[in-house]
């Protein structure tokens, strides 16, 4: 029998031959990411008594969270991890208005296929995009990866979704993980690696299969991944740090799951207040008066994400009582989107443009909603509470959909303006 | 057997109501943490858990974020466990790692109500309510000595000083 992607990769790391569901193997990472939370894990790190970090190179720092500081507390958060960066000689540092770390990672060449990645944050699951191994863990494991540069993991299941047929405009990635997260729920594949494959999947940019690759901790999965191709080639031609070896599941590998979606037949989604899987077709939730709209995070802060948002409100105006916020995901992304206009078509329709970051995402700053509002964001998460008031609404939809909402001041499926 | 009174909550509990982002990247000892626990769940919690309750759930507790804050307020709230029939697989590790044990409890969970007691067994693997057991898989021996020695951080210390 055959192994799937998971055992494949986990066996190597491992330094076995073949490896079983749910075997326990110590391994040690390739590249470990951690942001805003570094000084943190330093504290942890202090606390186990190694006087540095054993291996510098493993690891890379991004802050991107709360960024700049709006607060003297979130400020001196920065100061301590550029002091630790310093001190223990980690050259992978990306300080403030970089970008977001899922997007940073790919941009920089560290998230590559074949390789093992860690990161103290659950959208680390992102880099399956390119075929890596990578998924998410705690701030004390990242301090111990500190201290020895080893961990322990648990091999997970594996599901296989087939995407059939073709997305059609202006449906994105988007709008299919989340029907994909709808059908089977916040923990519909709660531990398993999941491994996205089918036309669909083949015809997608790499930002699209790094849409469904973040998504996957949102049906619980422990990881995504999707068969690294030309396209993953070219985007990392000029960018890998180093060589790889793309990973491949084989033919006769056996999945707990396959699972068969329709690509096609798919319109616009959207996941209501307040959990990722209570998925509608936007039909379903068209009127719902919002008064704040966001474009970016690192689920859908990519160009084709900007460009698709300009093409609906070129010409047109944001609703005079919604506030849209736009955050390209990276420097290099808002850089592109100045260069192309994009910037400017979405300035000018009143949309405000925001550093590139976390942002409002979190709701630690930048954007936090007041109780009674609501936002529609392209962001990965609704959880009561995430931006701002306990009594706010988040929605979750498409760069398309959020667009086209932002420029009526209710919820509009995006096909009206194409 | 462990006793405690139990706090039950449902489905999904996911980590930004346990402990809001707005406090993650904010320096916090855990003591503090506590007093923001379930802040966005259960705003009386943090007032009225006494040391030793336990929290009975329904599945996926603890999914979103890898925030470890989640599990670090909990214990340091004096939550004595969690029993729910399934954690998110971040969460999992991180009360592990943080020394608080999560029981994962197939049946039986739907009976537990808010105020009552519950027993629990971590050697056997039972957990008891109203007169009925429950059995559940016992940890794996390497994961109990983690839990024993207080979390992920106090064990490498031991391990790596011999």
């Amino acid at each position: 029998m055959g192994m799937t992607f998971a055992q494949k990769i986990l066996a190597a790391k491992a330094g076995l031959d073949s490896i079983d569901v749910g075997q326990i193997v110590e391994i040690e990472p390739d590249v470990c990411l951690s942001h805003d939370n570094t000084a943190a894990i330093a504290k942890k790190f202090a606390k186990i008594g190694v006087s540095s970090v054993k291996d510098p190179d493993k690891f890379v720092i991004v802050l991107d969270h709360t960024v700049p500081a709006s607060e003297e507390k979130y400020a001196q958060n920065h100061k301590e991890i550029r002091e630790f960066v310093q001190m223990n000689g980690i050259r992978s540092f990306y300080d403030v208005g970089v970008g977001i770390c899922h997007q940073v990672l790919p941009e920089k060449g560290f998230a590559l296929p074949g390789r093992l990645i860690l990161g103290s944050d659950s959208h680390t699951t992102t880099y399956g995009a390119f075929g890596a191994f990578s998924a998410g863990i705690g701030r004390s494991e990242m301090a111990v990866l500190y201290a020895t540069s080893r961990i322990w993991l648990k091999t997970p299941a594996s599901f296989k979704m087939v995407i059939h047929g073709r997305l059609q405009d202006p449906v994105s990635a988007k709008d299919l993980i989340l029907h994909i997260i709808g059908s089977i729920g916040a923990d519909g594949a709660l531990y398993k690696s999941v491994e996205y494959t089918g036309k669909a999947v083949e015809a997608m940019s790499i930002g699209s299969r790094m849409v469904l690759c973040n998504m996957a901790i949102e049906m619980g999965a422990k990881n995504g991944y999707c068969i690294p191709d030309e396209k993953t080639y070219a985007f990392l031609a000029d960018r890998a740090e180093g060589e790889y070896t793309a990973v491949f599941p084989d033919e006769d590998a056996e999945y707990e799951q396959m699972l068969e979606f329709d690509a096609s037949a798919l319109g616009p989604q959207v996941a209501r207040p307040h959990t990722v899987d209570n998925v509608s077709p936007v039909e379903d939730v068209v009127g719902i008066p919002i008064q704040q709209a966001l474009l970016g995070t690192c689920t859908n802060g990519r160009m084709e994400d900007l460009r698709v948002a300009a093409k609906i409100l070129e010409g047109r105006k944001v609703a005079n009582d919604v506030r849209l916020l736009v955050l390209p995901a990276s420097q290099e992304i808002l850089l592109e989107a100045l260069k192309e206009g994009v910037i400017d078509t979405l300035v000018r329709a009143g949309g405000m443009l925001l550093n590139p970051g976390c942002g409002p995402c979190l709701g630690a700053h930048q954007g936090v909603m007041a109780p009674g509002e609501a936002t529609i964001s392209t962001a990965n998460r609704n959880f009561k509470g995430r931006m701002g008031s306990r009594d706010a609404e988040i929605y979750l939809g498409s760069p398309a959909t959020v667009a086209a909402s932002a420029v009526t001041g209710v919820i509009t499926d995006p096909r009206e303006f194409f | 057997m462990n006793q405690g009174r139990v706090w039950k909550y449902g489905d999904d509990v996911n980590t930004d109501v346990i402990f809001p982002g707005k406090y993650t990247y904010q320096p916090m000892e855990p003591a503090e943490m506590a007093e923001h626990a379930l802040e966005d769940l259960d705003a009386g919690f943090a007032e009225a858990v006494q040391p030793g309750d336990i929290i009975v759930a329904g599945k996926n507790f603890g999914c979103g974020s890898s925030r470890e804050q989640a599990a670090t307020c909990l214990k340091a709230a004096g939550v004595a466990a969690i029993i729910a029939p399934s954690f998110s697989r971040i969460f999992f590790r991180n009360a592990i790692n943080s020394g608080l044990p999560v029981i994962e409890l197939a049946e039986g969970t739907d009976a537990i109500q808010t105020g009552d007691s519950v027993g629990i067994d971590f050697t056997a693997g039972v957990v008891e309510h109203d007169g009925r057991t429950y059995s559940f898989p016992p940890l794996p021996p390497e994961v109990l000595a983690i839990l024993e020695d207080g979390g992920l951080i106090p064990h490498v210390k031991k391990v790596l000083n011999g």
